[in-house]
């Protein structure tokens, strides 16, 4: 039996509480223990970018972060970016331009998309692709999710 | 009855439903699911890719506190049966193989499973699967198909013959063909094992429901796989039930049984919920690969560019177990002379164990292999012939009602010359060169058909049903793994029943619950479940107006609906709202529903060696075309412009249609330059998403898509299928473009740097 030690989370605005033993990753006990399945595990070794979440703002895989190095610091997972009652334009422009097929990939790419925005609100299109080259999307092709970031900076600013 | 002229929703680039959700996080995909008291399955799989195994012994791995189960072989009611990909007509003749649940006796391939284990907590499994002893007795194995197609190879499954299968194409006499050729380019074309690498690794929940029934909650491309399911258990059909969840991309890799077996014996045998879920490493180790092939192709042609003769062998590698080995080659030999009228052609094609992890479906089934072949031929003869690739394209392409090389007649819409055409001119200017970088241009056509094979006697039901309220809702066995599949049969009752997109709900993919649909495979779904909802819309439909014309007093020919009204469409001003009329059919008992059927067209196989006649209902048609950037002294290749031009009948959502335009051209671009499952000795050296390389958004140039709508497809609205066929031409088109920029061809997928500075060396020598 692995030993657990008690983990403040600060998820999406809201305080959880949780345990974590030392080798658990912040996305085993998000998925597992604090039901944000909205994060997806697509390798667990940061190849492929769908378990992105914005930690203290920044993006990170939440697959290569311990989740007690977490331990009382803010996560921000999709859910957090914007509801359907409030929707954040960026997951109304990957709606509206076709940018989710499969949607596997689309926790990941809107959480790196919104890490871009919140530094750069005036993005390349080059700034976006290497904003979001970490996340892999097999669906797409990714033209219509770079477009998507290009009209949600547009409506933010 | 009356067909509205002017479509208010098919067409439209309307955002998807199932959109919505995902942008929200809400969509509950396979491995997002749990039940109280869930236990964790895993699997044990072979270090060895051809062994015997003496021995396993499970009795620590049962000891172990959590372990709820430890299943072998022989724990498995009926562990050997055969390979059916959800069809319900058996074909005989060598097309379904063996399924094995869980390796008796021998072990065929590394990575192939051997024993399952179910425990309470996901790290319980895992150490209980190092507590299986397993005695193995290493054997030799056979990795090239070519060497296994010999006669003293090692047989790779006991009892039967490495070659799995043998097709021929015959038409005119080739020798003949060839010896009238003014010019004949012979060359060997290889394309490697591809991983799907959808985002999602496979994944399911199992669980005995209150009824005794084993419910499996699953990411499968084939709900249908019920029914084998059922007999690894030796229960009836209707004691198996399969729930599709949206999928997270299939591509072909989760149309044969994944973790449904498993999951099902682990529920089975405690009783409990049960959770399977792979890594990332174990689903590209265990699952299936796109075939690998071997062509030799040899196209003769006269001076003027008519093509004369093609004779061509093509090898593929089955790995180790058969699957869908045999209709992948079946694919490849119908479409090996590509859409072009030659005379004279003769193909031989075979498919050959080996003890490498095993093919199957992939994006394209075949086509994108023999596309590379027959595309990267049309350029050498271009070249010998001093000819524009456009010309001799065009001077060879067939025709509709021209007859392939098989005999199959091109009943619909040939789009070949406008493709090639626009694609070309969509290409426009060279980008001048510069210092060691050189330009190079290049296309490639392709045919891909849609729709299953006709000896499959392929069905499709829907259910539309429309609610006192005038919602309507539909119940279609539909398997969505991302292409809209869903969404297109709303818009499709949206617009035939008159209501908006919103006022529709869609239920799919459930065994026991929505009538059966059919497999989302072979680009058919938009084809089949689409013309079967169409059928059942229009049969509510007409109930609704023949109802409504007899309240107004109007012949019901002359009614539409539109906007949830009834309007006389001869400007009386009648009208008469949805409710209305169907409150006055549910009133007088009249039926508010329909299940339709949608049968394809159907025909048996006369035998199975040689290949004729109808083989597919339709083929979608296009041209790729490309430019390419290549450094002379790395070898790296950038695609700078491509530019995708297919014939899609009608564009039921024009969204969806570009998304799999382009996502395809990316496909087929990784396909082309980086895709490669390197295997040695059997073992797989490409375990990750480090070794084995996706196109990032780093890679990919702005595709541009050039939608052709010729309105004579075999889908609803005069539909063609595109999610396959916008793969199939791009790695030739970048081939052609690369021999452009370098004066040089490479026959070997993926155009590694590697091959190119080869290359370019080998010419300066």
């Amino acid at each position: 039996m692995p030993k657990f030690y008690p983990l403040e989370l600060n998820v999406n605005g809201e305080w959880k509480r949780a345990v974590a033993a030392p080798q658990e990753t912040l996305l085993y006990v998000l998925r597992e223990r604090l039901n944000h399945t909205e994060v997806k595990e697509g390798c667990g070794k940061g190849d492929c970018g769908a378990c992105a979440v914005l930690l203290n703002g920044k993006a990170v895989n939440a697959c290569l972060a311990l989740a007690l190095q977490a331990h009382k610091q803010k996560v921000v997972t999709l859910k957090g970016i914007g509801t359907p009652e409030q929707p954040h334009p960026l997951q109304e422009s990957f709606v509206k331009h076709g940018a989710i097929q499969c949607g596997f990939c689309t926790a990941g790419m809107i959480v790196s998309a919104k890490a871009l925005l919140d530094e750069n609100p005036r993005p390349t299109r080059e700034e976006i692709k290497r904003a979001i080259s970490g996340n892999l999307c097999r669906c797409t092709g990714y033209k219509k999710i770079v477009e998507a970031i290009e009209e949600a900076a547009r409506k933010l600013r | 009855m009356n067909e509205r002229t002017e479509l208010k929703i098919i067409g439209k680039p309307i955002p998807r439903h199932d959109a919505w959700e995902k942008a929200f996080g809400l969509t509950i995909y396979a491995a997002d699911f749990s039940m109280p008291g869930m236990l964790y399955g895993k699997v044990l799989r072979s270090e060895y890719p051809s062994a015997k195994i003496l021995s396993i012994d499970t009795s620590k791995a049962e000891r172990l506190r959590g372990v709820r189960a430890v299943l072998t072989a022989k724990d498995v009611p009926r562990n050997e049966s055969v390979t059916r990909f959800g069809q319900t007509h058996t074909m005989g003749g060598g097309f379904e193989g063996l399924y094995r649940v869980l390796a008796d006796r021998k072990v065929h391939f590394m990575g192939e499973a051997v024993a399952l284990v179910a425990a309470e907590r996901e790290e319980i499994a895992e150490r209980a699967l190092e507590l299986i002893e397993v005695e193995y007795e290493p054997l030799p194995g056979v990795f090239d198909p070519m060497e296994a197609m010999k006669p003293d190879a090692p047989q790779v499954q006991m009892g039967r013959s490495n070659i799995v299968t043998h097709y021929e194409v015959i038409k005119g006499d080739v020798e003949r063909g060839l010896l009238e050729a003014d010019v004949v380019v012979e060359n060997t074309y290889r394309v490697p094992f591809v991983d799907h690498a959808y985002m999602e690794p496979e994944s399911g929940v199992a669980w005995v429901d209150e009824n005794g029934v084993i419910t499996i909650r699953v990411s499968t491309q084939v709900i249908e796989h019920f029914r084998g399911v059922a007999e690894v258990l030796n229960l009836p059909h209707n004691r198996v039930r399969v729930i599709g969840t949206y999928v997270g991309g299939g591509f072909g890799g989760k149309e044969d049984i994944t973790v449904e077996s498993f999951l099902a014996l682990l529920a089975h045998k405690t009783g409990k919920p049960v959770k399977l879920t792979y890594t990332r490493e174990e689903s590209i180790l265990s699952h299936s690969k796109r075939h690998p092939y071997v062509m030799e192709y040899k196209t003769g042609a006269k001076k003027d560019g008519r093509v004369v003769a093609l004779k061509a062998r093509l090898v593929s590698d089955a790995g180790a177990y058969v699957y869908l080995s045999p209709w992948v080659l079946l694919y490849s030999m119908v479409d090996a002379t590509g859409p072009y009228r030659i005379p004279h052609v003769k193909i031989d094609g075979y498919t050959v164990l080996t003890n490498n992890t095993f093919t199957s479906a992939n994006r394209g089934f075949g086509a994108p292999q023999v596309c590379f072949a027959y595309e990267s031929q049309m350029d050498e003869l271009a070249r010998a012939l001093r000819m524009d690739p456009c010309e001799i394209r065009k001077m060879n392409y067939l025709k509709k009602g021209e007859e392939l090389a098989t005999g199959q007649v091109l009943e619909y819409h040939v789009a070949l010359e406008e493709t090639t055409d626009k694609a070309r001119e969509a290409l426009g200017d060279k980008t001048p060169a510069s210092g060691k970088i050189r330009i190079g241009q290049g296309i490639a056509s392709g045919m891909t058909s849609y729709g299953r094979m006709v000896f499959l006697h392929d069905t499709s039901r829907s259910h539309v049903s429309i609610e006192m309220d005038g919602s309507v809702t539909i119940r279609a066995g539909v398997q969505d793994i991302g292409g809209g599949q869903a969404s297109s049969l709303c818009q499709i009752a949206a617009e035939t029943l008159g209501v908006p997109l919103e006022d529709i709900k869609i239920y799919i993919a459930d065994t026991a619950l929505t009538p059966l649909a059919g497999t989302t495979t072979a680009t058919r779904q938009l084809y089949m479940s689409g013309n079967a909802t169409l059928k059942a819309a229009q049969e509510v439909r007409r109930t609704l107006l023949k109802k409504a014309g007899e309240i107004l007093n109007i012949d019901p020919e002359r009614l539409d609906l539109a906007d949830k009204e009834v309007v006389d469409t001869e400007g009386t001003g009648k009208s008469l709202s949805l409710t209305e009329v169907v409150k006055a059919c549910a009133s007088d008992g009249l039926p508010l529903y329909h299940v339709a059927l949608y049968r394809a067209p159907f025909r048996n196989l006369t035998q199975y060696e040689r290949i004729e006649g109808k083989v597919f209902p339709d083929f979608t048609y296009g041209t790729h075309a490309v430019e390419v950037a290549v450094d002379e002294e790395t070898g790296k290749i950038q695609v700078l412009k491509l530019i995708a031009c297919y014939d899609v009948g009608r564009a039921i959502n024009r969204l969806s249609v570009e998304g799999q335009m382009e996502g395809g051209a990316i496909y087929g671009m990784g396909y082309g330059l980086t895709e490669e499952v390197i295997l040695e000795k059997g073992k797989t050296m490409t375990p990750s998403f480090s070794e084995y390389l996706l196109p990032t958004s780093m890679d990919v140039p702005e595709v541009k898509t050039i939608l052709i709508e010729s309105g004579d497809g075999t889908g609803p609205f005069g539909a063609k299928g595109i999610g396959e066929p916008s793969v199939c031409s791009i790695a030739p088109a970048i081939a052609n473009a690369v021999y452009d920029a370098i004066g040089a061809r490479v026959c070997d997928l993926p155009l590694t740097p590697e091959k190119i500075v080869g290359t370019i060396k080998g010419k300066k020598d």
